[in-house]
Parts: C-alpha cells; sequence; structure tokens
C-alpha cells in the first residue's frame, strides 16, 4: 500500500541532532546556547576536554587563546593534538581537531598568552559569556580574574593534577529560573482553591456517586470533599499537624471501602491517591525563602534602566504576590486516577489559571519597563511564561572573586578544618602548589631527583599559609607526599572527568537552567569523592 | 634511525610519574617499576562493551591512558541523533557500524593503538573470548545486556572443590551507566564484591502504562502515543511491517493518529518529539555526563591494571543537576545472588547407601548454612532432567513423595551429583554438590 504524506512538522536537522539534549534543556536553552561565545585559555588535555563537551552540543563559538607549542608530552595527555603537530602552535592545532566535532560550531585562536593579551588587548575578554581558564597560575590568575569580575563576565577555573581536580567558577550575579528540581510536590492549592476550581470541586458531591462513579472520581475531588467537611467541623482551620491530617485520611479511607462479595473492602487507587496528596497538598504551599530573597532584594525594588529582564520580571512577581498573596500556579497536574472528562476539566481549571497569572505578570512587567523607559520587547511573553511556571524555583547565586580569595588574609575554613578528611586539605595544599610555582617556576615533584627536597618545601609553603590565614592545623603528610608524587602530571582519565563536570556548568551559566556550583569544587579520584566549598 | 623504545617516549611522561614513583595512596601491592607501564603498552588487553556515548568516550580515555590492545564490541549503527556526544562519529559516517568507525578513529588519531572492532550482539561471542581479557568495561544504555555481561563473567569464575575461588579466573567488570545528568561507576570483582544482580533493585522499573487507562481513561499524551502503539498499529498494520521507530513514516503514522485521539479527547501536548520519546522509549543524554563517567570508569581501569591507586569500593554515583554531586559506597554483595552465589554448595555424604532423601532433606532444614524450610530438589541424571521431590505442589508431591524413602544410590545420584534445591527461604534456587566420602569402588 502506498504511505500517508506525511503531515507531521517537519523536524530538520538540528533538532534530530540534538534531540536527547532538546529533552533536558528544551529549544530556548538551545538557542541560547547557539549564541554563546566561550573563550578558552590554554588548551591544555582539560582544556580541550571542556570544549569538547561545549562544541559537541553546539555552542556558537570559541576562541582559544594559547601561546604555547605543542609538545611531545601534550600529546600524550591530549587527544586533540594530533601526532605530528610537535612544535605547532597549540592553540592554532586544537582548533582545527575540535572543529572537526560539530560543523554548526565556530572557533578560532588568538597563538599568544593571556599574561599578553591582559596586558596589550584591553576588552579582549568582554566580548565573551565565559571564560574559562586551564593551567592559569597566580601571576595570571589574579589580574585576569579582577578584570572580569569587573567586566562581569563569568570566569571557570580549572585545574588537573594527578588524581586531583579543582572547578572554581567566578559569577558576579547568575539567575536561575528553571533550577529543575528532582523531586517537587505538586502544585495544587486545595488549601485555598479559586473560584474556578472551587466550582468545579464543589460541584462534585462524593457521597452521592454510586459505586462506579465513585470508582472514577479524580483524587483531588475526593480530597477536596473532606477537606471541606475536615474544615466545617473544625472551625475552618486546615488540617497541619499529623494527628489532623490523620483525621482527614480517616475520613478518606472510611469513604473508599467498598464492598465486594464476602464482605471483604478494597481501597480503590483513586482514594489511595487522594491519602497520598493529603500528606502534602493540603496545607499552604510556603514561597520557598530563596523566592522570598529575591521578591526582596535590591535589584528587585531598586530597578534601574540596566535592571535585566530576571529583575523585571521578579518585580512583577513581587506585585502579583502582593496582590495575591501565592506565587502564580504552574499549571500543570500529576497524572492521577480518573476518567478522562474530569481529569482534562481540572487540567484546562490549572492551566487557565497559570495563563491568567502569566498575563498578569506580564502585564505589570510591561508596564515596570515602560516607567524605565526600557524598549516595548525588554521582556518576552515566552520569557514570562517560564518565569511564572517556575517561580517556585527562582534562584539567585551571588559569587566571589578569586583574586579576592587569593589575598584575603582571615579566609574562613575553620568549619571544614574540624574533620581531617575533609577535602578542604586539598584545597589548601593546590593553593600551596599555586605558591609554590610563583616561587619556584615549576611544579613540585617535577623532576624525578626532586621529590623529597620539594615536598619539604611545599610543606613549609602550605604551614605558612595557615598561618597567614591564622590556623596552626597541620596538614596529613601523605597527601601533599602524594601531590608532590604527580609531579604536576596531567592524567587524562581525570582531566576528561573535570571536563565533563566544568562544561556542564559552563552550560547552566548561559542557559540558565539548573543551578550551577557555588563556588569551589574538589574532585579526589583517589576516592572517587568530591566536594563543594564556598569561597 | 634506531626507534625509542615505547615506553621511553616522552609522551608517556604523565603516567610515569604516578607508575614509577611511589605513593601513599597506591594499593599495597604496588611496587614502581617501569614494567608497569610496559604491561599496559604492550599486554594488557581491555574490552570495551558498547561503542555508543560511553563508549566513544571509553575508547579516547584508555586510549590515552597508554592501553594499546583494546576490543570493542557493538551491533549498532550510527543515527544522527547520535552526534551530540558520540564525539568520534561524523554525518558521512550515518548508517556505518559504530565499533567499525570508532575503531579506525582511534587507531588513525593515536600511534601504535590496536582497537579490534567487532559488530555484534554480545551473545555471539562464547567464553573464550571473554576470558581474553584482563579487564572488560561497560558503557551500555541496556540492563538485559548488562544483566548478560555479568552472568558470564561470573560463569568464568573457577572455584575449587572446597568452593575456595581461584582468584585468576576474576576478570573485573567496570560498568557506567547515564541518563540526562545523572549517573554511576561501578567496579564489580566478581565473585568477590556486588554484581549487577546483587544490586537489580538499584534499576528504575521501566515506565508502563496500564492497558485499560490507555483504552479506557486516557489522560495524559502519553496515553494516547502508547495507545496507537500498542492497540491501533497491530490492529491497522498500517506498512505490513513490525512497527520500527527508527522510520520516520512509522513515526509519523503513529503521531497522526495520537493526535486525533488526543483532540477526540481534548487531551493536549501531543508533539513530534514526544511521540518520538514514547515509541523508541528515548533516554535523555548529554555529551557531559557521558564524559563524567566513562573517565570515571577509564580510571577505575586504570587503577585496577596498574596498582598505582586503590580502585573504587564499588560503586558511585553522580549528579550535577544542582551543582555537582557524587556519592561512592560500597554495594553489599547478596548472599543469595542468582547469579554469583550461585556456585554448587557442597554436601558431605558419609554413606549414599545407606542415606535417604528424606535424611537430604532434613540435613538441609537443620543446617546451620541452608536452615531451608520446606525445599523442593530436582537434579540431571544422564542428560535428562529428574525431579527428586517437589512439595509445594500436591500433584507432583504425591508422585514423587516415594523418593523420600529411597536412598542416594537408589536414586541414581553419584559422588559430584549437583542438585538444585528451591525454597521459600530464597527467591533463587541453591546448587548442593553431593560429595561421597566413600568412593565408588567400595559403593560398588
Ligand atoms: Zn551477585
Amino acid at each position: 500500500m502506498s504511505s500517508p504524506a506525511p503531515k507531521s512538522p517537519e523536524q530538520n536537522e538540528k533538532s534530530k541532532k540534538y534531540d536527547r539534549q532538546l529533552r533536558l534543556w528544551g529549544d530556548h536553552g538551545q538557542k541560547l546556547l547557539e549564541n554563546s561565545k566561550v573563550c578558552l585559555i590554554n588548551a591544555t588535555a582539560l582544556g580541550t576536554e571542556i570544549l569538547k563537551s561545549l562544541i559537541l552540543p553546539g555552542i556558537g563559538s570559541f576562541t582559544i587563546v594559547d601561546g604555547e607549542k605543542v609538545s611531545e608530552e601534550d600529546i600524550g595527555s591530549n587527544f586533540f593534538l594530533e601526532n605530528d603537530s610537535v612544535g605547532l602552535p597549540r592553540a592554532h592545532v586544537a582548533t582545527q581537531c575540535l572543529l572537526e566535532l560539530n560543523p554548526d560550531v565556530r572557533g578560532d585562536y588568538i597563538d599568544e598568552s593571556a599574561e599578553h593579551i591582559i596586558s596589550n588587548t584591553q576588552n579582549f575578554f568582554k566580548n565573551f559569556d565565559v571564560v574559562i581558564a586551564t593551567a592559569v597560575h597566580e601571576k595570571v590568575l589574579l589580574p585576569l580574574s579582577k578584570h572580569l569580575w569587573e567586566c562581569d563576565v563569568p570566569l571557570v577555573v580549572c585545574h588537573s593534577i594527578g588524581f586531583l581536580g579543582y572547578i572554581r567558577l567566578q559569577i558576579k550575579e547568575h539567575t536561575v529560573i528553571e533550577a529543575h528540581p528532582d523531586s517537587e510536590s505538586p502544585d495544587l492549592r486545595l488549601d485555598k482553591p479559586w473560584t474556578a476550581l472551587k466550582g468545579y470541586l464543589d460541584s462534585i458531591n462524593i457521597e452521592q456517586l454510586d459505586q462506579k462513579e465513585k470508582s472514577h472520581v479524580p483524587p483531588l475531588a475526593i480530597l477536596h470533599y473532606y477537606l471541606t467537611k475536615y474544615k466545617n467541623s473544625h472551625n475552618g482551620a486546615l488540617p497541619s499537624k499529623r494527628a489532623e491530617k490523620e483525621v482527614l485520611k480517616q475520613m478518606i479511607r472510611d469513604s473508599g471501602h467498598s464492598e465486594e462479595g464476602n464482605n471483604r473492602f478494597i481501597l480503590e487507587e483513586n482514594f489511595e491517591q487522594a491519602l497520598h496528596y493529603a500528606n502534602s497538598c493540603v496545607t499552604p504551599r510556603p514561597i520557598p525563602d530563596h523566592v522570598k530573597a529575591i521578591l526582596d532584594d535590591d535589584s528587585c525594588t531598586n530597578l534601574t534602566q540596566n535592571s535585566s529582564s530576571f529583575w523585571i520580571m521578579s518585580a512583577a512577581l513581587r506585585e502579583l504576590v502582593q496582590a495575591e498573596g501565592e506565587l502564580p500556579v504552574k499549571g500543570t497536574l500529576p497524572d492521577m486516577a480518573a476518567d478522562t472528562l474530569s481529569y482534562v476539566t481540572l487540567q484546562n481549571i490549572y492551566r487557565k489559571r497559570a495563563e491568567h497569572h502569566a498575563e498578569s505578570v506580564y502585564r505589570r512587567a510591561q508596564q515596570i519597563a515602560r516607567n524605565l523607559g526600557l524598549p516595548q520587547d525588554w521582556v518576552t511573553e515566552s520569557e514570562v511564561k517560564y518565569f511564572c511556571k517556575h517561580a517556585s524555583e527562582l534562584h539567585v547565586i551571588r559569587g566571589s572573586c578569586i583574586a579576592n580569595e587569593y589575598q584575603k588574609s582571615n579566609l574562613d575554613l575553620s568549619s571544614y578544618l574540624e574533620d581531617p578528611d575533609c577535602l578542604i586539605f586539598y584545597y589548601i595544599i593546590l593553593r600551596g602548589l599555586e605558591r609554590f610555582i610563583s616561587e619556584y617556576n615549576v611544579y613540585p615533584g617535577q623532576l624525578d631527583d626532586q621529590v623529597e627536597p620539594d615536598l619539604l618545601k611545599l610543606k613549609g609553603i602550605i604551614g605558612k599559609l595557615l598561618n597567614e590565614w591564622g590556623y596552626s592545623h597541620v596538614l596529613r603528610d601523605e597527601r601533599v607526599h602524594e601531590v608532590c608524587r604527580y609531579g604536576g602530571a596531567e592524567l587524562h582519565s581525570v582531566s576528561a572527568i573535570l571536563g565533563g563536570c566544568a562544561a556542564q556548568e559552563v552550560i547552566k551559566i548561559i542557559t540558565h537552567q539548573y543551578k550551577p556550583l557555588n563556588n569551589t569544587f574538589i574532585y579526589d579520584a583517589i576516592n572517587t569523592t568530591s566536594a563543594t566549598f564556598c569561597l | 634511525m634506531e626507534e625509542v623504545k615505547e615506553s621511553h617516549q616522552k609522551r608517556w611522561i604523565h603516567l610515569k610519574k604516578v607508575l614509577e614513583r611511589p605513593g601513599p595512596f597506591t594499593h599495597p601491592e604496588f611496587e614502581p617499576s617501569p614494567d608497569i607501564l610496559d604491561f599496559i603498552l604492550s599486554t594488557c588487553k581491555i574490552l570495551i562493551i558498547g561503542a555508543g556515548g560511553l563508549g566513544c568516550e571509553l575508547l579516547k580515555d584508555l586510549a590515552m591512558m597508554g592501553f594499546k590492545h583494546i576490543d570493542i564490541i557493538d551491533m549498532d549503527i550510527i543515527d544522527l541523533s547520535n552526534l551530540n556526544r558520540q564525539f568520534l562519529f561524523r554525518h558521512k559516517d550515518i548508517g556505518v557500524s559504530k565499533a567499525q568507525v570508532a575503531a579506525n578513529y582511534i587507531n588513525a588519531r593515536i600511534a601504535g593503538c590496536q582497537v579490534t572492532p567487532h559488530c555484534c550482539p554480545i551473545e555471539d561471542k562464547k567464553e573464550d573470548f571473554y576470558r581474553g581479557f584482563h579487564i572488560i568495561v561497560c558503557g551500555l544504555d541496556s540492563i538485559t545486556a548488562r544483566r548478560w555481561i555479568n552472568g558470564m563473567v561470573v560463569s568464568l569464575l573457577n572455584y575449587d572443590d572446597n568452593g575456595v575461588l581461584d582468584q585468576s579466573s576474576i576478570i573485573p567488570l567496570v560498568d557506567g551507566g547515564t541518563e540526562g545528568f545523572k549517573g554511576n561507576a561501578r567496579v564489580i570483582l566478581p565473585g568477590m564484591t556486588a554484581c549487577v544482580e546483587c544490586t537489580l533493585d538499584l534499576y528504575p522499573p521501566q515506565v508502563t502504562y496500564p492497558l485499560c487507562t490507555i483504552a479506557n481513561t486516557p489522560r495524559l499524551p502519553e496515553h494516547c502515543v502508547e495507545y496507537v502503539k500498542v492497540v491501533q498499529w497491530p490492529k491497522e498494520n498500517p506498512f505490513g511491517v513490525a512497527l520500527d521507530g527508527d522510520d520516520a513514516q512509522h513515526t509519523t503514522w503513529i503521531y497522526e493518529k495520537a493526535l486525533e485521539r488526543a483532540n477526540q479527547f481534548n487531551i493536549h501536548g501531543v508533539t513530534f518529539r514526544l511521540v518520538q520519546g514514547v515509541v523508541k522509549n528515548i533516554i535523555p543524554a548529554v555529551a557531559s555526563t557521558n564524559a563524567v563517567i566513562s573517565a570515571v570508569c577509564a580510571t577505575e581501569v586504570f587503577k585496577l591494571a596498574t596498582s598505582c591507586c586503590t580502585p573504587l569500593n564499588n560503586f558511585m554515583v553522580f549528579n550535577d543537576i544542582d551543582g555537582i554531586y557524587t556519592y561512592a559506597y560500597e554495594a553489599e554483595k547478596k548472599d543469595n545472588c542468582t547469579v554469583c552465589s550461585n556456585i554448587p554448595h557442597p554436601v558431605d555424604i558419609d554413606d549414599p547407601c545407606k542415606m535417604k532423601l528424606k535424611d537430604l532433606i532434613d540435613f538441609l532444614c537443620e543446617n546451620i548454612k541452608f536452615q531451608m524450610k520446606n525445599p523442593g530438589l530436582t537434579t540431571t541424571i544422564d542428560g535428562k532432567s529428574k525431579t527428586l521431590y517437589i512439595p509445594t505442589i500436591k500433584m507432583i508431591e504425591e508422585r514423587t513423595r516415594p523418593n523420600l524413602s529411597k536412598t542416594l544410590i537408589d536414586l541414581g545420584l553419584r559422588d559430584g551429583q549437583e542438585i538444585v534445591v528451591a525454597d521459600v527461604t530464597t527467591p533463587t534456587s541453591v546448587i548442593i554438590k553431593l560429595r561421597y566420602t566413600i568412593s565408588d569402588v567400595e559403593i560398588n
């Protein structure tokens, strides 16, 4: 037989290629990614591994800044340098190899050191959405960090040494709209149903239904019915304590039992689900603290012409919350045992409410933008829709400047130092290692016959560092020894672990989806463990 | 010009530092030496199972960590939707074998690397093939295939007559898995640590939709798609062939019918992407998670092969939805695991001419090691299976009851006979092995 002509929406090449990731961050996340510009300082194994996991999903473009020439050692750890490229500019070779990965991505390079660029080409880094730096040591790191902090360009600093890894995010302010939390209780608002919802649910009298109707009625109707009954017998109060909820649940249980054959009682699935929702969905949904903090933030209450759309929308949201006392309804219903018609009816009621809230926030946001003299399209309707739908997931992260962290004499590590197994000790060793490199211009243990003497020197430096911060802790020698054993070796597989991690943090920064690391990540491949510290 | 010995080349300088220097966190048996690098460069054989998202990464990682003799097995061919993460493949490779393209790429890129591709299902290879590797590493998305290879490495174990494991028969299995931003990596020392089967409950159950829901009370767009897939497609058989999720015409047909059905019920949200997701049971995937999990696995392979660092014991989970989270723990080996504990348990019999089947059953109930309640026994004699006694099925109980008063010799059970014992105390059967303390000659 002949096949019917395809009437389905044409799926273009890109949406096919990126299908598996579009299911995670959506077309809108992908669009931000495709418009992004990323800079990598130093095409080390770690650097190219990071770029690989950014180029494959399709960032807009990358630029490699690296003044080194390819060495034989580089080829042993870096997959994106070809065998016969020894002696050629590393930035050039890596750019070519990486460009093979995805024809949608543009890439170029500058055969100069970052140090040279910082001092000679002001504003060079300003053009990027994110700057990634690997194998950058104190002398370059501190001015770079300061410069990017001032230009408000996010910086990701990574190190891979032996079985150890370090990722540090420096970002002045980062806003997240879709955090995609792993689990969430459904947004049902049964504690305070709006008119349309209440009207519909009130129209269902559970106790007058016959057995068949009863087995198909949505759990929300059951819960609403007995919640109303409960309130009527408790002066209008909602059940909040466990024992009170138990009373409500017993009412549902008593009603859900149906007689069958020899007096056997069965609780229908919809009643089971009503019991489940009775645990978490009958008390008012508080506005999460992180959202409250956003609504009360200075950036939200004191808007300027420089305010981002996030803050304009937050201000509009604030007005809505002040007017209605609650966040916008999410507008999605979890699946529940119910007949099609009542489920679809309920779903429409929730969706309409969400649309109503989003429209209201959009109107307010437009008004706010107008008052500030900002252009009409400063805030778009689709943006507001996402913003409202995910209003309970909003986050703002305010980071700290690396240069500050390095120059602090009172770095507060006390809470971590109590635990001798804490990975903060590797952070301290890495800081010591940075200072060692500044002083001696080699990695501790880089030369085979210098492991022991370097170990002593490094221990001395670490002792001094701890002293400067006001601590008298002694580090476990074995950890310092282990780092000297590495002698600056970069193990490909460890760099690949960190490369994947760092790349995803960059994607989070670009898409404003999922919460990025805040702000220092230590990976210990010896024990396959990790820890995050806010420094 | 004389060629520099491979292991003396400067490119291995990074590896040499951790292989030729002592350290505080190495395996107790580690002895720093240039021989270790020689071993991974010239002797060690690794098998990678799967040449997909994880497999491509594993191949690159292991080749960069010095492993030169690598086999890779995968039956799949390259699809456009692979290109966002399976980085050894290009547009021109679509339709070609994954294992072949991946092997060619690595052999061309990394000097001296000898990757051997196998474009076939893992079941096509037999014990002798798998026995030829020092370490096997898995990057699969199928739980069934994982269980199969797990069963294979366990079956390669040798135990002596006392049930003591021959350490040299252990082939470590390193396994990785990802879903979206989550992943896990594990090290399995078959017979020693938890195996895939020991921890089957870690895998989430597959989402299924009850037939009565999709037929009578559809509520979600997924219900409409599932209905078309399982009810309408077999009934109308539009193309005269089985449904193929990779055939655009097939998915288009399902999309149109599902849309029709959704409209009929006023259900919103049937999109082409959703239809594909349901029809092909698509798991979201991204390059970064695959890179992380594969690299964790490759690091463990390196540790196992060189002892330069103690390996993971034995399970780690990864999740970077909210910051970066990892957690390592020791998954427990199950004593009653269907696969890795299914070694014959020896039972000493003093006099098989006197011992009756009833006595053996009493022994299994009273012995501290077995502590059974109501065991049923079956065995194989001369290639035919024979039911000795089954207490739980009335008809068979009646038929086999006379066996209880027969001696083991009368029943034809010999020294070394393996008997499969099923009991309520274990979800799986236990194999016991009869060990007669007098010889066959004496019996005769
Ligand atoms: Zn097991």
